[in-house]
């Protein structure tokens, strides 16, 4: 019963921080676009735009849902539904912090410790594919039926070479549980150089985790691969007859999938929750980069622009919260507190770390799209059959010797 | 716990299996044996195999039968046409049917010996680990035979496929 009732607590934990945090990668991706691009993005819904996502909800649900006359009702119907709810299961069996213990009850910061936690997420992601191409099959519409039919030529092509990139480091890590695997991390060589597996000798998995990238990229449907949904072929590609809820329900799919698809590359290749420098200093890192925010917030808020006078309002709030944030995170060297809350403090370090990584590689997604113009369909598939695939096997097939001989 | 999961798995399983040979239009069959597929995964789960239920929804539910509904999507297979089937298989086709699965269940329990019955949760050889070790020591025939049979499934596939020189 304290099991199941824990387990909900974590379970609707999770779901409310990935859906918030879906919601707000897109408020980032167009900040981040729009500064690539010298442009301010969003600005005008809440202080800079903050409230944008929520009002984009809004909008989305409150819309009429339109469903066309000649669509296939079920399997139109069905296919958001699996592709929200396939993008949910598989981040439950992704760890994201080491054990905290709370008022006497121990427990792991995940929801399901699975022993074969990256072949569940590989399922998983193989099954999602169905959402996008049953949603342009069912909308009875060419360009719909162009971008499933791409889409799921692109998944099945690229997910050889994602597969054949993330076996190298569970070759390394003879295990499948990504808990152990992010566990083995941990360490330093030369009291420097962390033993991410990325790093890690005696064979380094930094080809792997270039091939497992771009591969990731592919599968999440996005820039330079995103020719399911190419505005300029094919309208808005699958999801074109879609509105109000149903698209949403795409939208926060694709984001749910590229933060999955991050944290398994985090645990995979960058060390899981391990800090990136030996331990004095990791633990002030997340303090000081708080605190440094805050100071600079400060500073700006007292010397703003003529033309955007919030700022003097907002900046200074914004720097009270980073402030506090620096102030949770230096919970753990303020040992006259009480015991749950100094728990708390040391829990969330590793958190911290993990969040870092994923927010790095996330920001890699949003950098690329500002950056790179979009593949033709041709080179798309050229690039992964010749290039792709026979790297990753001659990448593999090195990884597995180099694990044979130092045995 | 077990034995509701099995049954709800299990009645999942003929249902979609049912289904899959009723329904009219492709894709609906093709989906319909995802279903399948996907409670097999959950059977096999259940059984203890946790590496063959994965095994099953990357490989069958994922490559092959997305391979298939991408098919007939590029095809775009409409629904098909019923024939007026024969009054004869009307009348005697389930009959028929029961009065066969009856016979071989019947066999079944006569002829085979009688084994243990399954516990849930008993065999713990289902892990990636174990599996490995069986394919590459005990069944290192077969699992080569098997490789060079895909080959050379793969090989044919490219000649079919190879455009007229």
């Amino acid at each position: 019963m304290e099991f199941i009732i824990i387990s909900l607590i974590k379970a609707a934990l999770v779901a409310f921080v990935l859906l918030t945090l879906a919601a707000y990668l897109v408020w980032i991706e167009r900040k981040v676009l729009a500064h690539i691009q010298l442009r301010i993005g969003p600005y005008r819904v809440g202080p800079h735009g903050l409230l944008q996502p929520l009002s984009d909800l809004i909008k989305l649900v409150t819309k009429e849902g339109v469903i066309p006359s000649q669509v296939n009702k079920f399997y139109y119907l069905l296919a958001p539904f699996l592709a929200v709810a396939l993008a949910l299961i598989s981040i439950s069996v992704v760890p994201f912090g080491t054990q905290i213990e709370l008022f006497g009850y121990k427990t792991y910061l995940e929801l399901a410790n699975v022993n074969m936690g990256v072949l569940v997420i590989l399922a998983v992601s193989a099954m999602s594919v169905y959402g996008v191409a049953l949603g342009g099959w069912a909308s009875n519409n060419k360009y719909s039926l162009l971008g499933g039919l791409r889409s799921s030529a692109q998944m099945i092509s690229y997910e050889l070479p994602m597969s054949l990139a993330l076996v190298s480091p569970l070759l390394i890590a003879n295990t499948l549980s990504l808990r152990e695997i992010a566990e083995m991390q941990s360490g330093f060589y030369f009291g420097v150089i962390p033993r991410w597996f990325i790093f890690q000798g005696p064979a380094p998995q930094i080809i792997a985790f270039i091939i497992f990238m771009i591969a990731a990229f592919a599968e999440t449907n996005r820039i330079p691969f995103d020719l399911p949904e190419a505005e300029n072929e094919l309208v808005a590609g699958f999801h074109t007859e879609y509105s109000s809820t149903c698209f949403a329900a795409f939208f926060t799919a694709e984001y749910v999938n590229m933060v999955t698809i991050s944290a398994l590359a985090t645990h995979l290749y960058l060390g899981g929750w391990n800090p990136a420098f030996p331990e004095p200093v990791a633990s002030v890192v997340p303090i000081l980069l708080f605190a440094g925010a805050g100071l600079l917030l400060f500073f700006h808020g007292m010397q703003t622009l003529a033309t955007r006078t919030w700022d003097k309002y907002t900046f200074p709030v914004f720097g009270v919260v980073a402030f506090g944030l620096a102030g949770v995170f230096s919970l753990k060297y303020l040992t006259f507190l009480p015991a749950p809350l100094l728990a708390i403090g040391g829990a969330l370090h590793p958190v911290f770390w993990f969040a870092a990584k994923v927010g790095a590689i996330l920001f890699l997604y949003i950098w690329v799209r500002g950056t790179l113009p979009r593949f033709r369909f041709d080179q798309l598939m050229r690039f992964t059959w010749t290039f792709l695939f026979p790297v990753a096997i001659v990448q593999l097939l090195a990884t597995g010797l180099i694990v044979a001989l130092g045995k | 716990m077990d034995a509701i999961l099995f049954f709800l798995f299990a009645a999942i399983a003929v249902a979609c299996g049912i289904n899959l040979v009723v329904q009219t239009h492709p894709i609906s069959s093709a989906l319909s044996l995802i279903g399948v597929m996907g409670s097999l995964a959950v059977l096999y789960l259940l059984l203890g195999a946790e590496f063959l239920a994965a095994a099953q929804m990357i490989v069958y539910a994922g490559a092959i039968m997305v391979l298939f509904v991408f098919v007939i999507m590029l095809l775009n297979a409409g629904s098909e046409t019923r024939k007026s089937r024969s009054t004869f298989a009307k009348l005697l086709g389930l009959p028929a049917l029961i009065g066969f699965l009856m016979a071989i269940s019947f066999l079944i329990q006569a002829l085979l010996p009688r084994s243990e019955p399954v516990k849930f949760g008993a065999f713990t050889g289902g892990t990636a680990q174990a599996i490995g070790k069986k394919l590459f020591t005990e069944y290192l025939l077969p699992f080569e035979v098997t490789s060079v049979l895909i080959l050379i499934a793969i090989l044919g596939a490219v000649v079919l496929a190879r455009k007229e020189i």
